[in-house]
């Protein structure tokens, strides 16, 4: 573990690799240390920001003190069905790039659970870790100006749906109708850190 | 009832107040002022909460008409002519404007953002906690449009009895201080950051200000891993231009943060205007 300054408010903490990320992200949302005010996790770090009235020293005080545990495989985090049809446009290159049928890949996605482990690009767009490396592909070489909404997609480590119609450089497996991200739901997003997420296939059953 | 109604919105207007904290997890930003200071500022000489909702106005030219009730409200930010019924009245002054008054912005003589701080507060629905209008997520308040009506809260506290505000330092060059970010090996050489006399472009705005004058060239060819990201920090994308993030920033990014901005000069560096020139000089982290 490093702890980089980040300015005059902030640390940023490097870590072996995404698992102990999200295991140090966990440690301090269960148990929030009074001089730490916002928390921004990520693939291999996770930013710690000062809360208004405490010193970054505090903060780097109260992070010595944490004890990550193990990751919670099931803990109490919440589980999310996601309907998806499995009709992306790039199911072939996955399919070549991971050596798997179409079928496989379809059977590989929705035979593991996912869960979330952190947010950004967009509001509601959760970057999902499984449980194995066998759907793990590059981005595309040439980003897409526009992704549709609900659009599921694998790049690098992660799975993720697209929350709203934008740009978009990963891989494209299928969609689904489900809402990622809605103002006039409590909660707005679906896919907040920690829970857990299933997808299902419903190719060829909605109307 | 205690409102106001938008007459002309200058380029850009939004309603903001101090963001949503604590919503990185689910890809949302802090957003809110771009500079907080004076948005503070602002509120506490109307007797506000600090954090309460204010207009963001981005190069003057916003014009409001008072509401069946008078109000109180103070203009900080941007020091710009200040006009209530063609009168001239200033920015940084507390003043009480009558019923259906018309309150009228200039262009800022410097600086880029001014606010329009409102005893009471501009009313709005919050989004997420927040009255913050976040241009590059697309959430809260929509930029305000001729015609709105804002609805102004019931006061909280008491007035603080001052008349006048100081102006904001906005000397040139603006000279921003800066610690040395967690990225920094990822360019050839980062101290052509502090040697470097940059020039805000125009394709700045409230998610970051992009730098020219001199190329930081990556020093590695692989990709960083996403990781977090905050207002003030440095990014060099490719080009080798670097974007320093201001508070729609994004919550993670893939670029290296060479340099972050020490808190308190992020509020400085929201009110360069395209154009200007912007230096950097290395402090150590605290």
């Amino acid at each position: 573990m490093i702890v980089h300054p980040y300015g005059d408010r902030a640390l940023l903490v490097d870590l072996d690799d995404g698992e102990a990320a999200l295991a140090l992200a966990d440690a301090l949302r269960a148990d929030p240390p009074a001089a730490l005010g916002d928390l921004v996790p990520a693939a291999r770090t996770v930013l710690l920001v000062a809360a208004e009235g405490a010193a970054v020293a505090d903060l780097r005080a109260a992070l010595a003190g944490v004890r990550p545990g193990e990751r919670s495989s099931s803990g109490d985090g919440e589980e999310v069905e996601v309907p998806v049809v499995y009709d992306g446009e790039d199911l072939d290159d996955v399919a070549s790039l991971t050596g798997l049928s179409r079928e496989e890949v379809v059977a590989a996605h929705t035979g593991q659970t996912w869960r979330v482990a952190f947010g950004g690009f967009a509001p509601g767009f959760g970057y999902l870790v499984g449980e194995d490396d066998r759907l793990h592909v590059p981005r595309r070489q040439e980003s897409r100006t526009r992704v549709p909404t609900g659009a599921v997609g694998l790049a690098g480590e992660y799975a993720g749906v697209y929350p709203r119609e934008s740009p978009g450089g990963w891989q494209l497996i299928g969609r689904t109708d489900l809402a990622m991200f809605d103002l006039d739901r409590e909660p707005a997003a679906l896919l907040r850190p920690g829970v857990r997420v299933r997808f299902t296939d419903v190719t060829g059953t909605s109307p | 009832m205690r409102a106001l109604t938008v007459r002309a919105t200058g380029p850009l207007a939004l309603v903001e107040d101090l963001g949503r904290p604590g919503r990185a997890g689910i890809g949302v930003a802090r957003s809110g002022a771009a500079d907080r200071a004076s948005l503070r500022l602002g509120n506490r000489a109307v007797g506000n909460d600090e954090g309460a909702a204010a207009i963001e106005v981005t190069f003057g030219g916003l014009a409001l008409e008072v509401g069946d009730e008078g109000l109180c409200l103070c203009v900080t930010g941007a020091p710009v002519d200040v006009t209530v019924d063609g009168r001239g009245a200033g920015s940084h002054a507390v003043l009480q404007v009558a019923a259906g008054s018309r309150v009228a912005l200039g262009t800022p003589r410097a600086g880029l953002r001014s606010y329009v701080a409102v005893r009471g507060g501009i009313d709005v629905p919050e989004v997420l906690g927040a009255r913050s209008r976040d241009v590059m997520a697309g959430l809260g308040p929509e930029p305000l449009a001729e015609g709105d009506a804002l609805p102004v809260g019931a006061p909280v506290g008491d007035l603080p009895g001052v008349d006048h505000l100081p102006w904001p330092d906005l000397d040139e060059p603006v000279v921003l201080r800066a610690v040395r970010g967690p990225r920094a090996d990822w360019v050839e050489d980062v101290d052509l950051l502090t040697s470097t006399a940059w020039q805000a472009t125009d394709r700045s705005n409230r998610v970051g200000t992009r730098l020219a004058g001199s190329s930081l060239r990556h020093s590695r060819d692989d990709q960083l891993p996403s990781e977090g990201a905050w207002r003030g920090a440095v990014q060099v994308p490719p080009s080798g231009e670097p974007v320093l993030f201001l508070a729609d920033h994004p919550v993670t990014g893939g670029y290296p943060v060479v340099a972050v901005v020490v808190d308190e000069d992020v509020d400085r560096a929201a009110q360069v205007r395209p154009g200007q020139e912007v230096r950097f000089r290395w402090v150590g982290a605290p």
